[in-house]
């Protein structure tokens, strides 16, 4: 395999450069299937039949607390890859290591936040409006836990081979899809819990 | 035993049971056939695990003329129902079965596959290209797609046929209109097929940007595969809506969410919406493909360049940004009030003008040239007026105010055939027959050929063409049947006497695969219509490597130049080569898709469970997995290329 030692470990081979670009194709894709759960929230974010409306339900602490914990991870990412740029295995691996707790941290809030609606009565079957911001988080929920094992996998894989074409490639990729997971909900943070509470 | 009572079929008939019986007769047939002639292995190795693009291509090829099977026998039982009136063939709930799968199968799992075929043989060869940026998930996508058209084509003997049309508004297909699980297989089945096609987008939207021989900038690439780029630009941005709405959709019936319900808030008309964000640029997605290869016909059999080269890549781009801005005609009627319809009545006629570009840069390129009138010549020259009819009744449909006339009329659907069949239908036969040679080095014969366009021409306009009238009479579509005083009896029957010849049309097609295969000669050359791009400069039959030599680029037309002004093609030396390999995890993976899918129709969720795991096990293998694909030697290919007269050209 040729490697071209004048760019970036992630750019080096002709695939990785193809990886990179299906992938930001890939998240292209992503940012339309967003953008159609998003369109549809905001048709139905009034229609709450006899449920409660988002006012009534949304709690400001643990939402902070999972913006918080994404927006870090999105850094830890990104000191992570830096350090994999300057050929710091170990530094970056435990930057992947503390994002993806971070993550995980994420999730066991985001579950606890799912079982507080199921409570005070807005579960999945109650309206239009409890059904697809249910859906919607739950599709950037299970993006986050799909992140966790792959990030993982990533690791393993660097602890094994080192940082090779193929590894740091595989990291690059796994660091925009966390960026973007970021970025998201970033846009669900605003546009459903802020303008929600407002 | 109760267990399994959801697997009975709700509304049995005898021609259901004599299908099972024949789907089990033909599967014991395979595996027998299969297991006499020791084929399994070569099927495993040869087929089932293969990476290269040109074979998936032939896959995908199968897969497509199986579906127009399936989705044209549909379409001869809705004719002959309605060939006369009160007639009893069909009862209404399955004449609503039989419309229903008809439109799915023929759209996503016909048009879209034999789309895919051409595209993937074709466009690597078309760019110079080894293969696509990602052989394994070229052949993901495939069996992705197959597994969910097996899925769908088993919903009338497990369970039932869908019943909502393929448009499955809500509420209709909700749960309260639609108990049986069929539309569970409608959602489900699209779903999986629609993930495959998505990868597929991302795959040649990445090969080619990245993957064109030196020197074939953006403007010099052939017409189809700038459509083909195009098209699977409007895939990546169109399906993802796809899958959130079957995903809703899903929702809804499975999980008992209020989306698309008309009670607690849902919003029935948000699924037409949403279906249409996707449907119509879906409809572009079929047509786009057919447009590049009518473009490349027409100007191999005018023995000239293409007329307007620039404004036909600027009409593409045109179309697929307006085909997201049109959806709404078609729910003109559903009231969303004035201001909306006539914006959307605006960009719609807007969209016929690049159309039309289009048409006249055909014309043109044939006026000055010296035409054979081949199979594929005969296709698109049928394609050209027949085709405007359809784009001159759309325009007809898209004045809103008039549509409320049309709208859900015989009309509508003779429009929409007007468009589909010389736009899809036509240019798929033409691509076949005109890539066929390099697909399995003979060509198909040409008399037989025009014999079989003769009768779909001719069969194709006495089928659709009475469907206008009946239409402005006030026909419904999707009617099982009318009454004798409304009149529509003999124009219904001519409908059907012209979907015969139609259907006689295809199996002269089949017949002319037959006839060819035993009778035609293997001594063709690699170049045997005198074409104008670079596929026609590989060897014939291709080798997995493609090209020997990767081809030099510096005009348009790269291989006619090269054959007429001399221009060199191949230059330097012939290096290894690197190829990816086999793998069998796609395939696997797919099955298990399958049996997700299943699971999830019929709401078993212990078995859901375990393939949705089964699912990332596999992928995680595919994390794990290093797999650095292999070399051909300079020798092997050396060997290979010894009698090619690609390489004797070049050494003259
Ligand atoms: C000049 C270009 C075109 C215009 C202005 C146009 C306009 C329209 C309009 C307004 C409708 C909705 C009518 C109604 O429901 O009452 C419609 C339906 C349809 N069109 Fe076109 N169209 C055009 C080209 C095409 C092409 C190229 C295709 C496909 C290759 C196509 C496929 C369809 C289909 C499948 C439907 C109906 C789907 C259904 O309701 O089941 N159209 N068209
Ligand atoms: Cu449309």
């Amino acid at each position: 395999m040729k490697i071209d030692n004048s760019l970036p470990l992630e750019y080096g081979t002709e695939q990785n450069k193809l990886n990179i670009l299906g992938f930001w194709i890939f998240l292209g894709a992503e940012v339309m299937l967003f953008a159609t759960l998003f369109a549809t929230y905001f048709t139905l974010e009034h229609r709450i039949g006899n449920g409660p409306a988002g006012a009534e339900i949304f709690e400001l602490t643990p939402v902070l607390i999972e913006t918080l914990l994404l927006l870090t991870s999105s850094f830890t990412i990104g000191l992570g890859v830096h350090a994999m740029r300057i050929g710091k295995k170990n530094a970056m691996m435990t930057f992947f290591a503390i994002t993806l707790l971070l993550g995980l941290a994420f999730l066991g809030v985001e579950i606890y936040e799912f079982t507080h609606y199921v409570h005070v009565g807005a579960g999945l079957q109650v309206s239009a409006f409890t059904g697809v911001l249910l859906t919607t988080l739950g599709t950037h929920g299970a993006h986050v836990t799909v992140g966790l094992f792959w990030g993982l996998f990533i690791i393993l894989q660097v602890k094994k081979h080192g940082l090779t074409p193929a590894t740091a490639n595989k990291s690059f990729i796994f660091s925009l899809y966390w960026h973007f997971l970021d970025v998201v909900w970033i846009f669900i943070f605003s546009f459903i819990y802020l303008k929600g509470m407002m | 035993m109760e267990y399994f009572d959801r697997f009975a079929i709700p509304h049995p008939s005898p021609a259901i049971y004599a299908s099972m019986v024949a789907i089990g007769l033909t599967v014991i047939a395979i595996l027998i056939g299969l297991t006499y002639f020791k084929k399994w292995g070569y099927l495993w190795r040869e087929w089932l695990t293969t990476v290269d693009h040109k074979k998936i291509g032939i896959l995908y090829l199968i897969s497509a003329l199986l579906m127009l099977f399936r989705g044209g026998v549909d379409a001869l039982m809705m004719r002959a129902q309605t060939a006369v009136p009160d007639n009893t063939l069909l009862d209404a709930q399955h004449y609503n079965e039989v419309f229903t799968t008809h439109g799915v199968v023929m759209i996503i799992f016909m048009a879209m596959p034999f789309i895919y075929a051409l595209m993937n043989f074709v466009v690597p060869l078309q760019i110079g290209a080894r293969d696509v940026a990602f052989p394994r998930l070229n052949a993901l996508s495939f069996w992705l797609f197959f597994m969910g058209a097996m899925l769908f084509n088993i919903s009338f003997v497990v369970g039932g046929s869908p019943d909502a049309g393929w448009t499955s508004y809500f509420p209709l297909a909700g749960n309260d209109f639609s108990q049986s699980v069929g539309t569970n297989y409608y959602l489900l089945s699209i779903q999986i097929a629609g993930i495959g096609t998505l990868i597929s987008g991302i795959n040649f939207m990445t090969t080619i940007f990245k993957m064109r021989a030196p020197g074939m900038k953006l403007m010099k690439m052939p017409m189809f595969t700038w459509t083909a780029l195009i098209t699977n630009a409007i895939v990546v941005f169109a399906f993802p809506v796809l899958t959130v709405t079957l995903l809703l959709g899903t929702m809804d019936r499975l999980f008992g969410t209020h989306i698309f319900s008309m009670t607690n808030g849902g919003m029935d008309m948000l699924w037409a919406n949403l279906f249409w964000v996707w449907g119509h640029p879906e409809v572009y997605i079929l047509i786009l493909p057919a447009f590049g290869i009518y473009s490349e016909v027409v100007s191999t059999f005018s023995q000239r360049n293409l007329y307007g080269y620039k404004s036909m890549v600027a009409s593409i781009v045109i179309i697929s940004f307006f085909s997201f801005l049109v959806w709404t005609h078609h729910f003109f009627t559903m009231g969303q009030g004035p201001l909306t319809n006539s914006i959307f009545s605006i960009t719609t006629m807007a969209i016929a003008i690049p159309t039309g570009i289009k048409i006249f840069n055909w014309l043109l390129t044939m006026r000055k040239g010296k035409i054979k009138f081949t199979v594929p010549m005969l296709y698109t020259v049928g394609f050209i007026p027949i085709f405007t009819i359809g784009g001159v009744t759309g325009v007809m449909l898209g004045m809103a105010s008039a549509d409320y006339q049309y709208h859900n009329t015989m009309f509508l659907v003779a429009h929409f055939h007007y468009t589909i069949i010389p736009g899809v239908v036509f240019a798929m036969l033409a691509g076949l027959t005109y890539w066929w040679p390099k697909m399995f080095g003979f060509m198909l014969n040409e008399r037989i050929g025009k014999w079989a366009f003769w009768f779909i021409m001719i069969g194709f306009n006495v089928t659709f063409f009475p469907m206008f009238f009946t239409g402005l009479d006030g026909q419904a579509r999707r009617m099982y049947t009318y009454s004798e005083a409304t009149g529509f009896g003999p124009l219904n029957m001519l409908s059907f006497v012209g979907a015969i010849g139609l259907a006689i049309g295809f199996a002269i097609i089949v017949y002319n695969v037959y006839y060819s295969t035993r009778y035609a000669s293997r001594d063709i050359g690699t170049d045997p219509w005198n074409a104008r791009t670079l596929e026609w400069a590989t060897q014939t039959p291709v080798q997995s490597y493609n090209f020997a030599r990767t081809p030099h680029v510096n005009s348009i037309e790269a291989f006619w130049d090269h054959k007429k002004k001399g221009q060199p093609l191949f230059k330097g030396e012939i290096e290894k080569i690197h190829m990816p390999n086999n793998s069998g995890v796609p395939f696997i993976m797919s099955c298990i898709f399958f049996v997700w899918g299943f699971s999830f129709v019929f709401s078993m969720w212990i078995p859901a469970i375990i393939t949705t795991i089964a699912i990332f096990a596999c992928m995680a293998h595919r994390s794990f997995e290093k797999d650095d694909g292999h070399y051909i030697s300079v020798e092997e290919i050396e060997a290979t290329e010894k009698n090619s007269e690609v390489l004797a050209d070049e050494n003259r």
